[in-house]
């Protein structure tokens, strides 16, 4: 099983045709739309988690692609304001990867490994500064941080 | 021989003071001893920025044209004490929004309060003031909406009636459910243990018995100059010690004050605890001066000679019923691990040491550049043989 959160940029030529109905019916993806934005004559914005057997996923992004609908991931990264951050070490009580700890014993100074954050959002309830703030790419721009 | 404070003083004058940080003098004691510590180091900074609750801003913020006697009043959106006098506002770090959903959806998220309002100000950002009155005949004005800012209010003065804490608990959840408290989020079935004290640079830690640590004390408060007014609410000095002094739990506090106009956001934080609610992580330093060779003892303390109890957070806390699972000292707290009942489990600190260490460096360049003098208490706080204890509320039928 894959899940994944994309968004699909339909060029306007396409607007008129059923492409999220095909890539149900065909290759029986689950979508969940989060954002759509279907004007006359512009090009379509569509924000959506799709779920499904792996191989039927990836022919589905392919069958995508193939009719020129531009695919983004949309990844959910979660980031720290190193101004705001206090360095108090909170955090590290509930990050369950290790992503945030505190490797010098001596300094205490609290570490953030990206590669091992898995941006499951728990350091972000519990910093008391409101530090870490979980960002989605690619929403920036179409002004969809909230969703 | 011991030396005097106008002594440390000439010598901070001359360029010619020798400061450490509680941390170096640990060092410094272990390698010469006391004796010879005590002769050479003059001043011991120490330093601490945790969230501290007990805190809170007065603002006089000028009066309008026509005037107004604030009955009410609000700083963006958070109430602030108004019956002092016309224009004089206290702002309590811990205060909530009028609006704020608390914990109706449990636990709330209490992402502004008092404490955010006070970093907002201290930043320089723009506060929206609303307040309304009655109307009297010299202050006729009933409303008042509008913006102030830091640089012109009068005076704008941090005045804390309980900080820096002397020890503090380390607290689990022996429950079965997550519980959400000013110690952070704590785990179910003793999973995790929080703790909150810089330990070995923390003030009075370093001056146990509060022999320096007084009324009139000049310190490092929020980045700026401030000093001790009093002993802080709750002050108990009649804690139970360790043969080296060290209470073995919650024991003496400090009451602050100093000019917010002098201060900075790096060292006062609007603060948010996950279903408990707001506060305002303050950033203290107090140099202790090494006066003589019991003060250069008192400065070597250590992290392991340090302890405080283990306290369930889930009924004795709320209950207000005493019982320790037990007790641990600080090197173990930091190390990341403890062992509770038998039982190893994760320890998380709120408190900053790297931002105490930070505060306790700065404090000495200070000194160190002629910028910052000793001062000697005009009165010593309750020590050990006061009497003084902390007394629970007896309650009575109305």
């Amino acid at each position: 099983m894959v899940s994944e959160r994309v968004v699909l940029r339909f060029p306007r030529k396409l607007i008129e045709q059923p492409i999220i109905y095909m890539l149900s019916k065909k290759y029986d993806l689950v979508f969940n739309i989060l954002f759509a934005r279907v004007m006359p004559n512009q090009e379509g914005v569509l924000v959506a988690e799709l779920s499904g057997e792996d191989d039927n996923y990836q022919q589905g992004i392919d069958y995508l692609k193939e009719n020129e609908v531009d695919v983004q991931l949309l990844s959910r990264d979660v980031v720290r304001d190193e101004k705001r951050c206090t360095m108090c070490g909170a955090c590290t009580a509930v990050c369950p990867t290790g992503a945030l700890s505190i490797p010098d014993r001596k300094t205490m100074i609290v570490t953030f490994e990206v590669d091992k954050c898995v941006a499951c959002g728990q350091c972000v309830e519990a910093c008391p500064s409101n530090a870490m703030k979980v960002s989605l790419s690619g929403l920036e721009e179409l002004g969809l941080e909230n969703i | 021989m011991p030396k005097t404070y106008e002594e440390i003083n000439e010598k901070i004058r001359k360029g010619e003071v020798v400061v450490v940080n509680a941390e170096e003098m640990i060092d410094i004691v272990e390698e010469k001893g006391v004796e010879k510590a005590s002769r050479e180091v003059d001043v011991v900074t120490t330093g601490t920025f945790s969230p501290m609750c007990s805190s809170g801003a007065f603002l006089n913020f000028g009066h309008a044209k026509p005037r107004i006697r604030a009955q009410k009043a609000w700083l963006n959106g958070v109430n602030a004490y108004a019956g002092i006098a016309a224009v004089d506002l206290y702002i309590g770090a811990t205060e909530l929004p009028e609006d704020d959903p608390l914990n109706r959806i449990f636990p709330g998220e209490f992402r502004y309060g008092g404490g955010h309002v006070i970093e907002d100000l201290v930043s320089g950002r723009d506060v929206h003031l609303k307040a309304i009155s009655y109307g009297t005949d010299c202050y006729p004005r009933k409303e008042l909406d509008t913006w102030i800012c830091l640089a012109d209010l009068n005076e704008a003065v941090l005045m804390n009636p309980r900080n820096s804490y002397q020890n503090y608990n380390c607290a689990v959840n022996l429950s079965g459910k997550t519980i959400y408290t000013y110690m952070g989020t704590l785990k179910s079935n003793l999973s995790n243990a929080t703790y909150a004290t810089a330990s070995q640079l923390s003030p009075l830690m370093n001056d146990p018995l509060y022999r320096t640590i007084g009324i009139g004390t000049r310190i490092f408060l929020g980045g700026g100059t401030g000093y001790v007014v009093w002993n802080g609410t709750q002050h108990n000095p009649t804690e139970e010690r360790t043969e080296k002094g060290i209470p073995r739990g919650g024991a003496g506090t400090l009451a602050v004050m100093g000019d917010l106009k002098q201060m900075n956001d790096d060292w006062l934080r609007g603060a948010s605890f996950r279903g408990y609610g707001a506060t305002l992580s303050v950033g203290i330093g107090i140099p202790v001066p090494i006066l003589n060779e019991e003060m250069a003892r008192f400065t070597a303390v250590k992290d392991e000679d340090i302890v405080t109890q283990v306290i369930d957070y889930s009924n004795k806390y709320p209950n207000l019923e005493g019982g320790s699972l037990g007790e641990v000292n600080y090197r173990d707290l930091k190390s990341g691990e403890i062992e509770v009942q038998g039982n190893k489990i994760p320890t998380a600190p709120l408190s900053s040491y790297s931002k105490a260490l930070e505060i306790s460096n700065i404090l000495k360049e200070w000194i160190q550049k002629g910028d910052f003098l000793m001062s000697k208490p005009v009165q010593l706080l309750p020590s050990a043989d006061s009497g003084v204890s902390f007394k629970s509320l007896k309650e009575r039928p109305v």
